[in-house]
């Protein structure tokens, strides 16, 4: 269904921007496939990133497999629109910088923005060094306050309604920076979504808000036909006056255009756009389905190394020496992390309050 | 002497201009009205919301985690329960992110009964909102205590929660606001909008001062060393009330803490008191099963048990759905002076 749908979506060479074409024609390269006039090095590190994050998936659900990590989540099959999504960030800490809103499929991103791999395994294995919660939370459950990832939750949508807040804060600010939500599909029928494009999109006061869909086709075990009735998810913005765009999220080169296109036009014109990206979900929704591979979904990564060694970029032994290479970090990451201690039992109050104020009613 | 609503006002203004506090908001928060009971008139950073309580939650949620000092509201506490696995998650994400994020946000909201609200303008939101660990919950009884609870909930790097005993907002204080001038009139003049087109009114704002009540302290409202009653909100004046009269009936000395913070609660003064008294009543107004109230006879058992001369109480809401319009209905609901004065009667006559 999702391959149908993809192949629905033509990409529009007039949607070009005039800096893309310039790229284009300055482009030297002899391929055929021109990668829609992205620099050759770009096309490289995009597939780079790709191929890392899913080598840390599968490692992550390894660890879970063999009984190290008691939940998986993540995000395999949606590292084409997660890695140029994570390559176009304005990556810094404050309101002049990207707020990143991420649901818990966001390993590409984060991964893009350059976390290490052995941060995402010390958060699956509840180590103490989890640099996102301290060993407190599941796997993919980022939070980065250095770079604006605001933490990562269970339940599905909210995060559609919090960048409201950091939109909000943004409409004041002269600086280019924007508040970036990804979600599923299944999770905008929460009313958090609704909340999103409501309040965004009043003239009083427009938010400069990218609300993204990564449509798999899925909410847990239910299917889009079970779970929707609109046609496009992107459609519901265009009540609202916001401007929408559909892409294949199974083409990174797609997804890289598209994401510029749209997080320029927000940071310029201060205003909400609404894109919805078809996505796969190769291993299920978490480890809760058993997280074996689906091999019925289209594999994004397949098809882009298929098209890197048609282009003459990398050869079949240069992609798999750099799979050994990710491989290799990230068991030596599982290593390391290993040795790691687990939080404490007696840390439990920790952190309730600011600066771990008492928060025991005995002692009160 | 203001009311608790000006006093609420004045504290806003004061936020606004002095702490930092850049966004106000809520339903019908901003211009023309200034909220539905006058608390935000005048203020130059509110705005009025989208009918959407999630929403102004999540706003609030997005500007604390931008490092912005706001103060949203819920215009009543009856629709506040949409929220309530957003208001779980402010309270966790200190927690859950080890201490990274803190959310420095203030939420308030009118609560309680006794201005004929019938049943969605009526309930009571501190029993529940003591079941969200991470969250500071504070209520005051006096416009004093208003002002000063709110400072302090601004300027805690918390989430609190301040819920407005709404149907005390009218009442004048006994004590002046610092900065405030003496003469109500002046006030009003000042700080209250005309009725009819406010289009071009601008208030007057006194020159107001810092003045802080300190989250999680209690006040001895009422000296006495035969029972001890512990309220907060709407009943802490009628326990007063009811105290002042059984003195004068009965030569009975009543002890009366107003609690003002329900968490964190300050248990060394309402330990020390009921251990010099062996008696207690504690008084609200949320329904009687989980009651917040239930804790704090929990707690009194198990530190106090062999200093008590009588069951320790609670009065609180009866634990039915809905608060009816009928003036007799809506009394017998919730605690009013009459099953006060019953409680305590009772509790007094008991013989260890």
């Amino acid at each position: 269904m999702i391959q149908n749908q993809s192949s629905k979506l033509k990409v529009n060479s007039k949607k070009s921007s005039p800096k893309v074409q310039k790229i284009k024609a300055a482009r030297t390269s002899k391929s055929t496939d021109d990668f829609m006039g992205l620099e050759a090095s770009l096309v490289k590190q995009i597939f780079n990133l790709m191929l890392k994050s899913r080598v840390l998936e599968e490692r992550l659900i390894k660890i879970y497999k063999a009984g190290e990590a008691f939940f998986w989540i993540g995000a395999p099959g949606e590292e084409a629109f997660g890695v140029p999504l994570g390559l176009l960030v304005n990556k810094g800490h404050g309101i002049k910088h990207d707020y990143l809103h991420l649901h818990y499929r966001a390993t590409p991103t984060v991964v893009a923005m350059g976390m290490p791999m052995i941060d995402s395994i010390r958060l699956i294995m509840n180590k103490v060094t989890d640099p996102h919660t301290g060993g407190r939370n599941f796997s993919n459950h980022y939070c980065i306050p250095k770079w604006n990832v605001t933490p990562i939750t269970s339940p599905i949508g909210v995060q559609y309604n919090f960048a409201i807040g950091t939109g909000l804060a943004q409409s004041k600010d002269q600086s280019s920076g924007i508040s970036i939500i990804t979600g599923g599909d299944a999770g905008t029928a929460e009313s958090d979504f609704a909340s999103c494009l409501i309040w965004s999109s009043r003239p009083e006061r427009p938010l400069p808000l990218l609300i993204t869909v990564q449509n798999n086709g899925w909410g847990i075990s239910t299917a889009y036909s079970g779970q929707h009735g609109e046609k496009n998810i992107a459609d519901r913005g265009k009540a609202f006056g916001i401007r929408t765009r559909l892409i294949n999220g199974n083409d990174p080169i797609e997804t890289y255009i598209a994401l510029k296109e749209e997080m320029d036009y927000i940071r310029k014109e201060r205003k909400p756009v609404l894109l919805e990206a078809y996505v796969s979900r190769l291993y299920g929704h978490s480890s809760a389905s058993g997280a074996n591979l689906d091999d019925k979904e289209t594999d994004c990564l397949a098809l882009f190394s298929q098209r890197i060694k048609d282009s003459g970029l990398m050869s079949n032994q240069d992609i798999s020496e750099l799979r050994n290479t990710f491989e290799a970090e990230a068991r030596d990451a599982m290593e390391t992390a290993r040795q790691e201690a687990f939080p404490s039992p007696d840390s439990i109050w920790d952190h309730t309050y600011f600066q771990s104020e008492n928060a025991d009613w005995r002692n009160f | 002497m203001a009311n608790m609503a000006q006093a609420i006002r004045m504290a806003l203004h004061y936020s606004e201009t002095h702490l930092g506090v850049s966004e106000i908001f809520g339903q019908d928060v901003g211009a023309p009205l200034g909220g539905v009971f006058t608390c935000t008139q005048g203020l130059k950073t509110t705005w009025n919301t989208p009918l959407d309580e999630r929403g102004i939650v999540g706003a609030a949620i997005g500007l604390g985690l931008a490092g912005q000092r706001c103060v949203a509201e819920i215009q009543f506490c009856d629709y506040i329960f949409n929220t309530i696995d957003l208001l779980k998650m402010v309270g966790n994400t200190s927690w859950t992110t080890n201490g990274q994020y803190n959310l420095p946000i203030v939420l308030m909201t009118p609560t309680g009964a006794g201005i004929r609200g019938s049943v969605y303008h009526s309930h009571s939101f501190d029993a529940w909102a003591s079941r969200l660990p991470g969250w500071k919950i504070v209520m005051p009884s006096t416009p004093l205590d208003a002002y000063g609870l709110l400072l302090s909930a601004v300027k805690d790097p918390n989430p609190v929660l301040f819920l407005k005993p709404k149907s005390l907002l009218r009442i004048r204080g006994e004590e002046l606001i610092p900065g405030e001038p003496s003469n109500e009139k002046e006030l009003k003049q000042r700080i209250d909008a005309p009725l009819g087109d406010r289009s071009f009114w601008q208030p007057n704002w006194p020159d107001l001062q810092d003045f802080e009540v300190p989250i999680g302290k209690a006040k001895i409202v009422r000296s006495g060393d035969e029972l001890t009653v512990i309220s907060y909100g709407r009943t802490l004046p009628l326990c007063l009330k009811v105290a002042e009269k059984l003195k004068a009936n009965i030569g009975v000395s009543i002890e009366v803490i107003d609690l003002r913070s329900i968490y964190p609660y300050d248990w060394q003064t309402m330990k020390a008191s009921i251990k010099k008294t062996g008696r207690v009543l504690f008084v609200n107004e949320d329904t009687e099963v989980t009651n917040f109230g239930e804790h704090l006879v929990y707690r009194t058992t198990q530190d106090l048990f062999y200093d008590l001369m009588a069951r320790p109480k609670v009065l609180a809401g009866k634990n039915i759905p809905g608060i009816g319009l009928y003036p007799a209905m809506e009394e017998a609901s919730v605690p009013y002076e009459h099953e006060i004065e019953k409680e305590i009667l009772e509790i007094l006559a008991e013989v260890p």
